[in-house]
């Protein structure tokens, strides 16, 4: 049987989602790392005022490539680490409803993520920033594979996401246990669904604004070229109305996360559950509403202005009663202050912070100052530092017990928290005040009579403090991985369905389908007994689960070798490319599942 | 340990306060402030800015009262009895539903006020001043007068200006802080099949009183990006229109000086610097792309330089305009700002070759390019 | 085709909706956004372009109705291939099948003349804004037929092999979803490109 078989190929060819949840975040936390190295090159740069630790060209390359990766190779990987491993096990599934498609979108992103810092190897990174403006990245102003590299790399994981919003989608809908109804869900698996719907119809309109570029540098198309009657603010258009959407793609996971935690430690149900799930569909719903807001500068007239201006302050109010929902669920428990606990508390003092700096901006004439400015990365960070990665380290301290059998070490988690608060405080909020007083973004070095060495100085301090944080993180990961405490079934006392199988969970996770009668299920005494009775037994024979695949990498690495072949600027070198991903989509299509071996 | 919980809301406090501390003392020791408004349209943005300000600082400090007390105060606690299940509050839901509602409401209301209000041209006869963004260097045209400068924006203080921009290759972003916000600034379109041209941008505001104000490039527009900089100098009315019309005559040094009418007066003799400059200047390829005022220099790809001489600086609000400067500037520019469009004694730049001016030749252009005042 | 692992393994599910139809139906709604970024990229540049050939240079009204008329024809055979397959009935279903090759293969074949005719006018992808947005707006509904046939193709093939008995319906069923798909959008390029110049 494969599932109890450890070697490498085990892992290449798997399609059990706690596997695949799993390499996810390991993958995740190494371009983590990697985006840290880049960020702590953007801050010595930044030290102090007519630096020159690296070139011009070397700085847009980190903070283009920083960007990129942090919220493609980072942010969103991480959660859909946490989708893979925790969703299934909190619905009452065996599998998502694709395995083998999950391993591809796995392998996909894992080679998306490679192709895409390839590019430093032939000293080419991207270097036109993680929005990439158009007509700068046109082939007169870009006339390197920088661009390329950006654009077939992005276009490579926006295939990942799309294929692993799919499968979520239809597993949230269709494989729950007999029970679960929607409003039975955990809040972790309502806003992994909210997400995903947005995944599914956020990234095909990037995939649409990078095949025009891609159309405009490789067939010489004129989408963005503005002496030809194309229109460089197409692309703006195009990216906002998928970057704001995907905005939320990062933050929902984080509110479903910390929606989990804050109830288990303060030992109270979530104060207004219907409420905090609408908010959250909110949220998801009027993100596509507001995309002009990025664009208050762009000189779009001040009809469209008003209305963006409208669309965003109303998205305030959702999000603002879902903090008040939290702190209410706070409110006369019995807080436990568990690591996890503190990464939702810090991410709530933070967020709020990071939130109310957006109500700025959301402020179009106030924006016209502070847009492009230090102010809006300060703002960013608070949000997506702050908010996004708080709450993915939260799902990390909660559910690493559930993926290991084992506790996080929680004295380095406390280390790993407060460096981690004050690291972050002491490198982004000196941000707001050097972009006050006129830092523009993106710039390699800054004037020294702008007066603003003190808080750039204050932030590389803070850099290496958060840096310093990261490698605690990764130490106290290996650590309790290998010889953490040893966790039970349960060891929070929590009360959703993941929790009631053992730690780790078997490879089939339920033994038997369990029937759910509520929404905190191991919270009411008789229910626990009565789904504990068919989860935590060993079932005589054990359920049959689809065997292993060498489909999903083949195919994955057939993807990323069309696009790679894209940008020989040959129209048939990718048909080579195409054909044998015909061939795998053929033999993958005829491939049994369930086949027995030997039969 | 409730005090070691509460310890970050406190620690940001002080953050914050020190901040705001910094943010008020000493303003005019910020040149680049956006909190600092100089003119009608910067004030307009101050006062919302100031409002909303108000507005979030009090959620913040709510938001986080309230937080730090309930991590305080319902800590877990063996002698306090478990807690109470409860599964929400309709009215407390409503409750947080309408304030907020009512807090957006108080703020949108003004800043749309405020959305039309910028964005509106300004009565009483305003000066007309076209912008044009170049990798990484700013055209400035005066339309009604016919001059052309660069990286230096003169503007009359108490008249109403209004800023037509464009891009003549990618998006760049207007921005002077203590004029008011930024624009971008995008390349035309040609648009149909009667080439109907599109895109121009624009500022509305009044100076109210003369200074010189520091701005940059903030729309990333590759490597010379950080280096784009530039300045306005705001001028009573009549200082501006002097130098308006100094600028529609050739600068006295332009072509070589008339050979001397009357022997009887003793002029005094030209720099023979400069006599080589010049030669040196119009029969090298700079005048390609250069153009001085009156003289056999007509090129229109690089910064104008009539009278570059009495600019504050040169090389887009790089470096002081010396003829030291001038000289290292013209020898290598791209070491002074990498991705300049512009080549160097030896090493060619923005698609041209290197000009292969000796050391003299170049200290001679610098000298001649220094007496055009 | 047989990747409805858990789904097939526990006949439950908790709509009742087969797992494979679920996922379906949501990649044809990013499919939708995906063809409405670039439907509308095309609307906003038809009149873009400062030299031609302009849209009504070239568009031909009537030729592309028949060939619309024959792309919408493929969905009724499709119809009847499905109904086929329910039945049992390996004959008609192989018969339906090979006419929604056909008639998808003469779609196409249209669009190859079409495309070829036009970079005899002139209009091509980089002449100007129009051809840009014309040839991949069209392109990629014509990729979308093109892989719509091969599919065919090989359930054609299984057909004939005896392979798709009625218990394998809902493999044809899916692919009919696709075709309908496609033929759908094609019918909003036609009414957008063609009719509404």
């Amino acid at each position: 049987m494969s599932a109890h078989n450890n070697g490498i190929w085990s892992w290449i060819t798997t399609v059990d989602h706690k596997r695949i949840g799993v390499m996810y975040f390991v993958t995740a936390l190494v371009f983590f790392v990697i985006a840290g190295v880049e960020a702590l090159v953007i801050r010595i740069q930044l030290w102090r005022p007519e630096n020159d630790f690296i070139s011009a060209e070397t700085y847009s390359q980190m903070f283009t490539m920083h960007g990129t990766t942090m919220i493609f190779l980072v942010a969103m990987p991480m959660a859909v680490a946490f989708f893979n491993f925790i969703v299934p096990l909190q619905i009452g599934a065996r599998d998502v409803a694709f395995p083998r498609l999950n391993a591809l979108s796995y392998w996909t992103f894992l080679f998306g993520g490679i192709f895409l810092n390839s590019s430093f190897l032939f000293g080419a990174a991207p270097n036109t920033s993680w929005v990439a403006y158009a007509n700068l990245t046109s082939s007169q102003f870009s006339p390197g594979h920088n661009v390329d590299f950006w654009l077939l790399g992005l276009s490579i994981l926006g295939i990942s996401s799309i294929m692993g919003g799919v499968n979520f989608i239809t597993t949230i809908i269709n494989l729950r246990a007999p029970g679960m109804k929607l409003m039975r869900m955990p809040l972790f698996t309502w806003m992994t669904l909210v997400t995903s719907f947005i995944l599914v119809t956020a990234l095909p309109v990037l995939a649409v604004a990078l095949i025009l570029l891609a159309f405009d540098r490789f067939f010489g198309a004129n989408f963005y070229q503005p002496m030809a009657g194309g229109d460089p603010i197409l692309w703006q258009h195009l990216f906002w109305i998928f970057g704001h959407p995907e905005v939320y793609i990062l933050i929902l996971p984080s509110f479903g996360v910390i929606s989990d935690v804050i109830p288990t430690f303060s030992r109270k149900p979530l104060f207004g559950y219907p409420i905090v799930v609408y908010a959250g569909i909110m949220i998801g719903f009027l993100g596509w509403g507001v995309w002009s807001h990025h664009m208050f500068t762009t000189g779009l007239g001040p009809i469209a202005d008003a209305f963006f201006v409208a669309s965003t302050m109303i998205i305030a109010i959702p999000t603002g009663v879902k903090i008040c929902n939290w702190i209410a669920t706070m409110w006369g428990g019995q807080i436990r202050f568990t690591t996890a606990m503190l990464y939702c508390i810090g991410l709530l003092a933070i967020f709020t912070l990071g939130g109310l700096s957006g109500i700025m901006h959301a402020s179009a004439p106030i924006d016209l100052q502070q847009h492009d400015t230090h102010f809006v990365v300060a703002h960013f960070h608070y949000v997506v530092a702050g908010g996004v990665m708080m709450g993915l380290f939260a799902g990390l301290y909660y559910w690493f017990p559930k993926v290991t059998g084992r506790f996080m070490d929680e004295r380095l988690g406390k280390i790993n928290f407060w460096t981690y608060f004050v690291g972050f405080n002491l490198t982004f909020f000196p941000m707001h005040i050097s972009g006050i007083y006129g830092m523009p973004r993106r710039t390699w070095t800054y004037a020294a009579e702008l007066n603003i060495a003190l808080p750039n100085m204050l932030s590389t301090i803070g850099a290496f403090i958060f840096a310093l944080s990261a490698l605690i993180l990764v130490y106290t990961i290996i650590k309790s991985a290998i010889s953490g405490e040893p966790a039970g079934p349960n060891p929070w006392n929590a009360a959703t369905l993941e929790w009631s199988i053992p730690s780790p969970p078997p490879h089939y996770n339920f033994a038997e389908i369990p029937t759910v009668r509520s929404r905190e299920p191991l919270w009411r005494e008789e229910e626990r007994r009565e789904i504990e009775a068919v989860t935590l037994k060993v079932p005589d024979v054990e359920p049959v689960m689809p065997n292993s695949s060498y489909m999903p990498i083949l195919l994955a690495f057939g993807v990323a070798l069309t696009w790679g072949l894209v940008m020989t600027g040959k129209w048939w070198a990718p048909v080579i490319g195409l054909s044998y991903v015909g061939v795998c989509i053929l033999m993958w299509a005829f491939e049994d599942p369930f086949a027995r071996k030997g039969a | 340990m409730p005090t070691t919980e509460a310890r970050p809301r406190f620690f940001h406090l002080t953050a914050l306060l020190l901040g705001l501390m910094l943010l008020g003392a000493c303003q005019g020791d910020y040149p680049q402030s956006s909190i600092d408004p100089r003119t009608d349209f910067a004030e307009t943005i101050h006062s919302l800015y100031v409002q909303v300000t108000v507005w979030t600082l009090a959620i913040l400090v709510v938001v986080w009262g309230v937080l730090a007390y309930v991590v305080i105060r319902f800590r877990e606690n063996p002698n306090r009895p478990a807690p109470k299940q409860t599964h929400g509050h309709l009215g407390l839901e409503i409750a947080w539903t309408i304030v907020p509602a009512l807090i957006v409401v108080a703020i949108a209301i003004p800043t749309i006020r405020a959305v039309f209000e910028t964005q509106t041209e300004l009565e009483g006869d305003p000066l007309i001043v076209e912008i044009i963004g170049h990798r990484y260097w700013w055209e400035v045209r005066y339309p009604e007068s016919g001059v052309t400068t660069a990286n230096e924006i003169h503007l009359p203080a108490g008249r109403p200006v209004t800023l037509q921009m464009n891009s003549a290759d990618v998006v760049h972003s207007f921005w002077v802080p203590q004029l008011g916000g930024k624009r971008d600034v995008n390349p035309l379109r040609r648009v149909g099949p009667e080439g109907e041209v599109r895109g121009y941008t624009y500022l509305y505001f009044t100076v109210r009183e003369p200074g010189v104000f520091l701005g940059q490039c903030a729309e990333f527009c590759g490597e010379g990006h950080s280096l784009m900089r530039m300045r306005v100098v705001a001028e009573s009315e009549s200082d501006f229109n002097a130098w308006l019309a100094d600028w529609q005559e050739p600068s006295a040094t332009a072509t070589a000086p008339p050979p001397p009418q009357d022997t009887t007066i003793q002029t005094p003799a030209e720099d023979p610097l400069v006599t080589l400059g010049r030669q040196t200047l119009f029969t090298s390829t700079c005048v390609a792309c250069h153009a001085i005022q009156g003289a056999p220099a007509v090129g229109v790809l690089g910064p104008n330089l009539t009278r570059i001489g009495g600019r504050m600086t040169i090389g887009a609000g790089l470096l002081e305009n010396t003829p030291e400067n001038l000289f290292r500037w013209i020898k290598d520019p791209a070491s002074i700002k990498p991705g300049v469009q512009m080549p160097g004694a030896q090493e060619g730049g923005g698609g041209f070759p290197p000009t292969n001016l000796t050391d003299d030749q170049i200290r001679a252009i610098a000298a001649y390019l220094s007496s055009l005042r | 085709m047989s990747d409805t692992a858990v789904a097939e393994d526990h006949h439950y599910t908790a709509t009742g909706l087969p797992t494979w139809k679920v996922g379906f139906w949501t990649f044809l709604g990013s499919e939708c956004l995906f063809f409405a970024s670039l439907i509308s990229t095309y609307m906003v540049y038809k009149g873009a372009s400062t030299t031609g050939p302009f849209p009504a240079d070239v568009l031909n009204i009537p030729l592309t109705s028949v060939s619309t008329f024959v792309l919408l024809m493929s969905s009724l055979a499709m119809v009847l291939a499905l109904d086929g397959v329910r039945r049992g009935d390996k004959r008609l279903a192989s018969f339906w099948l090979a006419m929604v090759i056909v008639l998808g293969g003469t779609f196409l074949g249209f669009q190859v003349y079409e495309f070829t005719h036009f970079v005899h006018e002139g209009l091509t992808i980089s002449g100007n804004v129009f051809g840009s947005s014309f040839f991949v707006l069209t392109g990629f509904h014509g990729a979308h037929v093109t892989v719509g046939v091969i599919w065919m193709t090989v359930l054609f093939i299984m057909s004939l092999r005896g392979k798709l008995t009625p218990a394998e319906a809902l493999k044809v069923e899916i692919a009919g979803l696709y075709w309908h798909f496609v033929d759908i959008v094609w019918i909003v390029i036609f009414t957008l490109i063609y009719l509404l110049q």
